[in-house]
């Protein structure tokens, strides 16, 4: 592992170059570069990418964002294509066809589109195959790239364009899916959930140790997305700060099995504090309504236990 | 040296596969294609080649694997049949445009429903349009030499395109027939070392794959995708040439059995054109002039090559084991239709669906669509241009 020092890491050469058509105040090109600065320099990368926002703004033929290798294939088959790259690279390895003192890593970025619900086979058989590589979800919680959608990763009572709240409807009715504890339960070498908190070293140091550990790997990064949050795009950090702050969005890993909890919050703000920040759940503040944040807050609450259960559990051992 | 052996299509695809040790094969089972994955695992489990295999959650992971591993600069192949095909098929449409020569093995099988295992070729036919070269084979012999055949065209640097070798599902992959094989080093040396210009693994040479490309960009991509299919025509004669020396066997976009004076012609695509050739012999025996067109290469589609082959038949029968559901004929009947058309051979044509699904086809059936081949020209006759023959009455 590298000593992380945030200053060091902003000035390495970025590997996500400027200039791509992102939006201001995106999380998961915040997720991207944070990402890649856990790549040592000197070593080589493949980046696979499901198609989505982060596809279709970094390579816009005749441009690329990218200073790595890079495989976009389609949306729902990023673990697949990965897991034939990284499976070249040790045919050809064995070979003698690329130097033995060449070492390439394999990271994969996909939204929760492209991961938690279209992607979803083709990343578990990636996971059980036991490929070296790790897979990184930007989740922002819906079908951005088309407008809103609502996914599997959508919060319980979120206002999208498939699950609009109004006069009969109080948005998305069901709660999100874990999608890290089930990657876990692939028995997989490292599993981790992290977001970007204000020195970036919880994301670099599971950046890194996903691309260096061998064999499968997993990184759920919360990723706000502004046009679907429905925030300024300068609170990002803040949302991203309550999000844990809550418990709404833990810090964890799962390292060979065993479950760890990165971070434990002081004081353990209730989710209004969260939730008041986005557009998406405005509605959920109209008088009335109260009982939709208790609800809100009971999922949170029930989730936060759980963890801590697994967590300690280890503890114990 | 030639060697004699006995051997199914299955088993002579994937003695190919051993002999040209691709880098990486992804394969999920489908019947009747699944012994291919089988016995290149029992050859790699064996020591008997080196080839990385991936055992895939499905066929659309095993075409998204294999486009990963081609991208990376493996050679790289998969095999499949059916459904198989079918869940791949957007895969297919981008292993062609991203210009990834890998090789599929396809064993022909229809598609549900009902669900039915046996052969016709729905699959490969519903994939006519994916952009990939397809190669037709008519028995074991012809599976094995068309896929040592199927890197030199695919990776040939005017071509750069996806290649399916097709044989009939149980009739050809099942069926044990006699086959002459090449020595491993003949093969090697033929197929040669895979040496991509340009791969994700290229040291100090990062590319990027798969990009989005706006309208101003796109259509220009397209068009030099077909360009590559036209070169493949020249290319796929080439290596046919050079195959031949190898083997003294002789290939070309088609077969002309007993061509030479036929009045009425078959033109068919696969295993039944053994049938139809035995039909032939029979029907020359009496005195009457028939031949039989039998297709080999379907992608690129040889229109002037055929045209020219039929311009003093009068009439043709064209054999679709396959229906396209447009009321109007099989997609081999529409192909050589227009082709005929086009090129001013006005000659009168019956469109045929035939062995769907596995249907028994016969020679009695090539002696009844000769026998209203005939009549529709000596007697005048009005016959349904397109019409199903072999179905229960």
């Amino acid at each position: 592992m590298q000593n992380f020092n945030l200053k060091t890491m902003m000035n390495q050469p970025e590997r996500l170059a400027p200039g791509h058509r992102m939006c201001a105040g995106c999380g998961a090109t915040i997720a991207v570069r944070a990402v890649l600065r856990g790549l040592h320099q000197g070593d080589h990368a493949v980046i696979g990418n499901a198609t989505g926002c982060l596809e279709v703004s970094t390579f816009t033929y005749p441009y690329s964002a990218w200073e790595d290798s890079y495989i976009h294939n389609a949306f729902e088959n990023a673990g697949a294509t990965i897991s034939g790259v990284e499976t070249a690279y040790k045919a050809l390895k064995k070979k003698g066809k690329i130097p033995a003192d060449v070492n390439y890593k394999f990271i994969t970025f996909g939204g929760d589109g492209g991961t938690y619900d279209i992607g979803f086979q083709s990343l578990s058989g990636a996971m059980e195959r036991g490929h070296d590589f790790l897979y990184v979800c930007y989740d922002n919680g819906a079908y951005m790239n088309t407008g809103i959608q609502r996914s599997s990763a959508t919060p319980m009572f979120a206002d999208t364009t498939t699950t609009p709240a109004g006069k009969c409807s109080d948005g998305k009715m069901q709660n999100r899916k874990d999608l890290a504890s089930i990657i876990a339960d692939h028995d997989v070498a490292y599993v981790a959930q992290t977001t970007f908190t204000r020195d970036f070293r919880d994301i670099h140091m599971k950046a890194e140790k996903g691309i260096y550990t061998e064999g499968p790997c997993f990184l759920n990064v919360m990723a706000p997305c502004p046009r679907g949050w429905r925030y300024n795009t300068e609170d990002v950090m803040e949302i991203c700060r309550l999000a844990v702050e809550t418990c709404y969005w833990p810090l964890f890993e799962v390292d060979h099995g065993r479950w760890k909890l990165n971070y434990v919050p002081k004081k353990k703000l209730p989710v209004e504090e969260f939730l008041k920040t986005q557009g998406r759940f405005k509605h959920l503040f109209k008088p009335g309504n109260e009982h939709l944040i208790a609800q809100f807050q009971a999922e949170v609450d029930r989730r936060w236990e759980d963890l801590l259960y697994k967590c300690n559990r280890e503890y114990n051992d | 040296m030639a060697k004699r052996d006995r051997m199914s299509g299955n088993e002579a695809v994937s003695y190919a596969i051993r002999q040209i040790n691709p880098d990486v094969m992804p394969a999920f089972p489908i019947t009747p294609s699944t012994e291919i994955p089988q016995m290149v695992s029992t050859y790699i489990a064996n020591g008997q080649m080196d080839t990385e295999f991936i055992p895939v959650e499905s066929e659309h992971s095993s075409m998204s694997a294999t486009i990963g591993a081609e991208a990376a600069g493996a050679r790289s192949l998969t095999a499949t049949s059916s459904a198989g095909l079918a869940l791949m098929w957007e895969e297919l449409l981008l292993a062609a445009s991203n210009r990834m020569p890998l090789a599929l093995a396809l064993v022909n099988r229809t598609l549900s429903g009902p669900i039915n295992i046996n052969c016709d070729h729905t699959d490969g036919m519903g994939a006519r349009d994916t952009g990939w070269i397809q190669i037709y084979s008519e028995n074991n012999q012809e599976a094995y030499d068309n896929f040592v055949q199927a890197y030199p065209i695919a990776e040939h640097k005017d071509v750069h395109l996806p290649i399916m070798i097709c044989q009939d599902g149980f009739i050809t992959s099942h069926a044990v027939e006699n086959i002459e094989l090449l020595e491993d080093e003949e093969v090697k040396n033929f197929v040669g070392e895979y040496e991509p210009e340009e791969f994700l693994l290229n040291v100090g040479k990062p590319i990027a794959v798969g990009p989005y490309s706006v309208s101003n960009y796109a259509m220009e991509a397209r068009k030099n995708q077909e360009i590559a299919m036209e070169n493949a025509r020249d290319v796929i004669l080439e290596v046919a040439k050079e195959f031949e020396k190898l083997s003294g066997r002789k290939y070309g976009f088609f077969e002309e059995y007993r061509m030479e004076d036929a009045d009425y012609v078959m033109v068919i695509i696969g295993s039944a054109a053994g049938t139809a050739k035995q039909a032939v012999d029979d029907l020359r025996a009496q005195g009457k002039k028939v031949g039989v067109l039998k297709l080999r290469v379907f992608r690129p589609f040889p229109a002037k090559e055929i045209a020219e082959a039929l311009k003093n038949a009068k009439a043709v029968a064209i054999m679709d084991r396959c229906e396209s559901y447009n009321a109007n004929g099989g997609p081999l009947g529409m192909e050589v239709i227009a082709g005929l058309f086009r090129n001013k051979v006005m000659v009168e044509t019956v469109n045929y669906i035939y062995g769907l699904a596995g249907r028994d086809f016969t020679v009695t059936d090539v002696y009844d669509i000769f026998g209203q081949l005939e009549d529709l020209v000596e007697n005048g006759t009005e016959i349904e241009q397109f019409q199903y023959i072999g179905l229960r009455k």
